[in-house]
């Protein structure tokens, strides 16, 4: 029962696994799938949709406030009085409603010698008054929240004042990084192929609203000629590093982004570098080309894994691929590999050795057997590769 | 919580896990002819996300890879372990640690930044949070900035101090009635009410009851500063413990089911390596910097002089975080140990494609260079961010005698090298790394290591399952510990102090075990590893010339005794801080001469990359 390391040892006799798990799963890139989408409010709201109904993009499926900003505004420090006097010398009282510049507290003394009077700095309502600190507190106007349905489709179920959810049949493209949040346009590839690079001269007044399709890599110039031209989106295999920092004004430390205000949405599909797109990726694109897409950045990348994404509408009778669920590595099935020294290549896998080998880094580690496309095979660690999913 | 099942003395098997954000860890420990050891481990995905949505599965998960290891039966059908052991199958003991979701992530606030926030922020850390922000009345933000500030936050918790019991009142109600009218919302959802934990002027808890009764679930405790003399976080640290169980773990997916199949509470990740960094301060009786370098997060514990602080740079790491570290360093910090020709915009690079796919491990040497550079980096800035909260209680007279007039003033931190006798390190790049002598080096580069410092590290990651285990059976916990955890690299001993490359900087007599005496003379720039194997312990005599100081002062001779290790006996004299030519080929070739001196890489591959 119990001395293990030794059993395991010698339980092992065979050569190659038969299936194994991959690390990291592979990106979605699909022609034909059912799409759902969760529209939920931050707070609880109103929810204008019911089950069945028919919905844009820009529907508004749902809507709800958040309380305004609070203004803190020292009463007892700005007259000269002590904080529990306060009370006494307000001219408005909690709960009402009081507009900019308006009159909160008076205070008059000697004879009415000495005069001084607190204004509310905003519109909003008195919300409390301390006479421990003397403060008060003056809330702002409701904010609204209003949420889309951003993709069109059929509302299949509704959640009573948070929210509905949407579904859709589409192609879904999921990329590996973005910036920016949701956005829609017509599907533009404004390159010739994959491995050709987006630059400035590229992007014509024709490009405006449009998600616009580039190959290795977007220029630092073509972003900000897009931005001029008020392009939707962008996507690319690769961006350099830099060009992205100078872009965004800032280096970016942790991958939580979407709410970037750079004033496009950019999706890289393969990575940092000049990364040709991969060619499923861009020819599933190609193919749809003049559809309408709906475009979301936002990635997050621990806790909750959010890749960006690009789902496109359409009516096209093909077999749904959404059941088939990424399964294991086992010889055959098609593979990324997505470190150095053969970041980017592609090929299939040929054999699963069991026994941990050594890397030129000397660590010692389960690694796979790739026949790579021009069938010379080379050996990665597991946790190097990306399963594509068919 | 249940107690225990059985006695601990007549304990024979322990499962613990850790739930941490990508992965759960399953390691199982055995007593055999009376002794604890480290049996297997055993590891799957963590279900904390859709579609599971229940930890508990990849709790059962990693748990089964243990059974199907050791054909020991371990799972209950109806759920959780079969307890005790019935002499075929179960376990006695079952505890876990946990950090998936992003662990317990918080907001403090005080009213001097300096003081109450400075000791809320202490205990926070110390109950193993994440603190996103310290609000102060002196933080020098108006208020309307720190109003939007926590609103934008959505904390798990908030720990509130400020006053001296019958001091300050009215400013510690005005940073309530701040906190208030900004309404923050919790992370966990909308039914969910936001716990706060007032630990203030205890005059005030009347009127902080009625401002907060409403809207959050309110925990009074004892001032975390009574006095301005003396600081008290352990109520607070307790409180926050409670609530984390209480209010933010069991609104995680999966861990109110989790709880009740453990015996003991379940701890925050962080909190049960704190404990196995104390249980090595307490058994060998010393000053402990110990770290936790993950993927997303680098946790810094220091025990000094019988004083534990914890640090937590939540965004210091070496995959999901590994960009923030070249954000927060810079990147010529990073280029700065890579002794070969590599462009900026491809370190660049690689970190940002690392970044995006945090699970990658390096296969080139030249990759592995990247990443032990930035893991340098990392620790460095973690100790740092440290040093900014294990400080000496401010707000309080220190009697400072001439020399410190001298010396212009007290330094803040007490954290310093010199009195460190034992440097700890865990997490995946530690562990993992090929060679033994190259995590020690990384350490001791980064933390530049003073005078004779004994280093060790995980041998793999069970840190935080033995620190739980310690708090119920502390023996069993150090028998593993001392046997299967704790890899001893070796010693440093280094010499503190400036000079001219190539000067004499110290001179070291060495006994070693066979008889021979070791004459060593190192001059600045220096550097040298001596084999020593870890049942070894050897005098050693050291001369440091007059500006260098090895532990007994400027130009004072030392005689020790010091232990070897996997890596051995590292002699440093590289200069305090760390010797560095400002020309770029000069420097390379430095780093190339270090590297080749202590074996750090495999040297035909190394000369292949320059």
């Amino acid at each position: 029962m119990v001395d293990v390391e030794t059993e395991k040892k010698t339980n092992v006799k065979e050569e190659e696994t038969e299936e194994a798990h991959a690390y990291t799963p592979g990106l979605k890139v699909k022609k034909s799938t059912t799409v759902q989408k969760l529209r939920r409010l931050p707070l609880l709201g109103e929810v204008f949709v019911n089950k069945g109904d028919t919905v844009k993009h820009d529907d508004i499926i749902a809507k709800t406030e958040i309380s305004g900003d609070p203004e803190i505004v020292k009463i007892a420090m700005i007259i000269g009085l002590e904080p529990e006097d306060t009370p006494r010398y307000m001219t408005k009282q909690v709960g009402e409603f009081v507009e900019k510049g308006e009159q909160l507290a008076f205070y008059k003394a000697l004879f009415g010698l000495i005069k001084k009077e607190v204004k509310s700095p905003i519109s909003g309502t008195l919300e409390s008054l301390s006479d421990v600190t003397g403060q008060a507190i003056v809330r702002g106007a409701p904010i609204p929240v209003d949420v889309d349905a951003y993709i069109p489709g059929t509302v299949i179920n509704v959640m009573p004042r948070e929210g509905a959810m949407i579904e859709t049949h589409a192609a879904f493209i999921q990329g590996i990084f973005g910036i920016g949040g949701e956005v829609h346009g017509e599907v533009h590839v404004a390159v010739s192929g994959n491995d050709q690079v987006l630059d400035a001269d590229m992007i014509t007044s024709e490009h405006t609203g449009k998600v616009l399709i580039g190959g290795s890599r977007v220029t630092l110039d073509a972003l900000k000629k897009a931005v001029e031209l008020k392009v939707s989106a962008v996507v690319s295999g690769g961006i350099r590093h830099e060009d992205l920092t100078t872009f965004t004004g800032e280096e970016i430390g942790v991958a939580i982004t979407g709410q970037e205000e750079v004033g496009i949405t950019i999706i890289i599909t393969e990575g940092f570098g000049n990364m040709n797109m991969s060619l499923r990726t861009f020819d599933l694109l190609k193919e749809f080309e003049g559809y309408s897409a709906s475009v979301n950045g936002a990635t997050q990348i621990r806790a909750g894994v959010l890749r960006p994404e690009i789902i496109i509408p359409h009516h096209l009778v093909e077999e749904d691929e959404s059941e088939a669920l990424s399964q294991g590595m086992v010889p055959g099935t098609p593979i990324r590999i997505i470190r150095q020294p053969y970041f980017g290549a592609i090929g299939k896998v040929h054999s699963l050795p069991v026994e941990l080998q050594r890397l030129e880094s000397e660590s010692m580690v389960r690694v796979v057997n790739i026949e790579l496309d021009s069938g010379e095979v080379v050996t990665v660690p597991r946790a190097n590769v990306e399963i594509i999913e068919e | 919580m249940a107690s225990l099942t059985k006695p601990t003395e007549e304990m024979q098997f322990i499962i613990a896990t850790d739930v941490g954000s990508t992965t759960t860890k399953a390691r199982f420990f055995h007593k055999k002819d009376g002794e604890w050891r480290f049996l297997v481990a055993g590891e799957a995905p963590t279900t904390v996300e859709a579609p599971y949505e229940d930890v508990t599965l990849g709790v059962q998960n990693a748990v089964r890879e243990v059974e199907e290891l050791t054909g020991h039966k371990l799972l209950a059908p109806e759920g959780g372990m079969i307890i005790p052991f019935d002499g075929e199958k179960g376990v006695d003991l079952y505890c876990t640690t946990s950090s998936a979701g992003g662990g317990l992530q918080m907001m403090v606030a005080g009213l001097i930044k300096s003081m109450t926030a400075e000791s809320a922020n202490r205990a926070a850390l110390g109950a193993g949070a994440i603190v996103m922000d310290v609000i102060a009345r002196d933080d020098g933000r108006q208020s309307y900035q720190k109003i939007q500030r926590i609103r934008s936050l959505r904390p798990d918790m908030i720990l509130m101090a400020g006053g001296t019991d019958g001091g300050a009142s009215q400013h510690v109600m005005e940073i309530a009635e701040l906190i208030k009218a900004a309404e923050p919302k919790p992370r966990l959802g909308i039914a969910y009410e936001l716990p706060i934990v007032y630990a203030g002027n205890k005059s005030l808890r009347p009127q902080i009851q009625d401002l907060m009764s409403s809207g959050f679930a309110l925990e009074l405790v004892d001032n975390i500063r009574p006095v301005l003399e003396q600081e008290n976080t352990e109520p607070a640290r307790r409180a926050v413990h409670e609530l984390f169980m209480e209010h933010v773990m069991s609104h995680a997916p999966g861990f109110t089911k989790l709880m009740k199949w453990t015996e003991i509470d379940i701890m925050p990740t962080p909190a049960g390596e704190g404990m196995a960094m104390q249980l090595i301060a307490n058994t060998y009786n010393k000053n402990v910097l110990g770290v936790g370098l993950g993927g997303a997060t680098t946790n810094v514990y220091s025990i000094v002089d019988g004083r534990f602080v914890r640090s937590v740079s939540a965004n210091l790491g070496m995959s999901y975080s590994v960009t923030n570290v070249m954000k927060e360093a810079g990147i010529e910090n990073i280029m700065r140990w890579i002794p070969f020709n590599l462009d900026r915009e491809e370190v660049a690079s690689r970190l940002m494609n690392k970044m995006i796919r945090p699970t990658t491990i390096p296969q080139t040497l030249e990759d592995l260079i990247v990443e032990h550079s930035v893991a340098r980096e990392a620790l460095r800035l973690g100790l740092k961010h440290h040093r900014t909260i294990a400080t000496r209680l401010k707000g309080i007279q220190i009697e400072r005698t001439i020399s410190d007039m001298f010396e212009q003033a007290v330094a803040d931190s007490y954290v310093e090298m010199m009195n460190i006798d034992i440097c700890a390190g865990t997490g995946g790049l530690l562990s993992h790394a090929p060679r033994r002598i190259q995590s020690m080096l990384i350490l001791t580069d980064a933390w530049l290591t003073e005078g004779v410092t004994r280093m060790m590290q995980d041998s793999v990651f069970m840190m935080p399952h033995l620190g739980v285990v310690s708090t119920v059976y502390r023996d069993a916990a150090w028998n593993i510990f001392d046997k299967d955890c704790l890899v001893r690299l070796g010693t440093s001993i280094a010499a503190a102090g400036k000079g001219k490359f190539g000067e004499p900087v110290m001179e070291l007599t060495i006994e070693m075990p066979n008889g021979e005496i070791l004459e060593e003379k190192m001059n600045l720039g220096d550097l040298k590893l001596i084999p020593l194997g870890p049942d070894h312990e050897v005098n050693v005599h050291i001369k440091p010339a007059n500006q260098y100081n090895v532990g007994a002062g400027l130009g004072e001779e030392l005689k020790t005794t010091v232990q070897g290790g996997v890596a051995g006996l590292l002699l440093d004299a590289r200069g305090r801080p760390l010797y560095f030519p400002d020309d770029d080929a000069q420097r390379k070739q430095l780093l190339l001469k270090w590297f080749k001196a202590v074996g750090l890489y495999d040297e035909k591959a190394l000369e292949a990359l320059v």
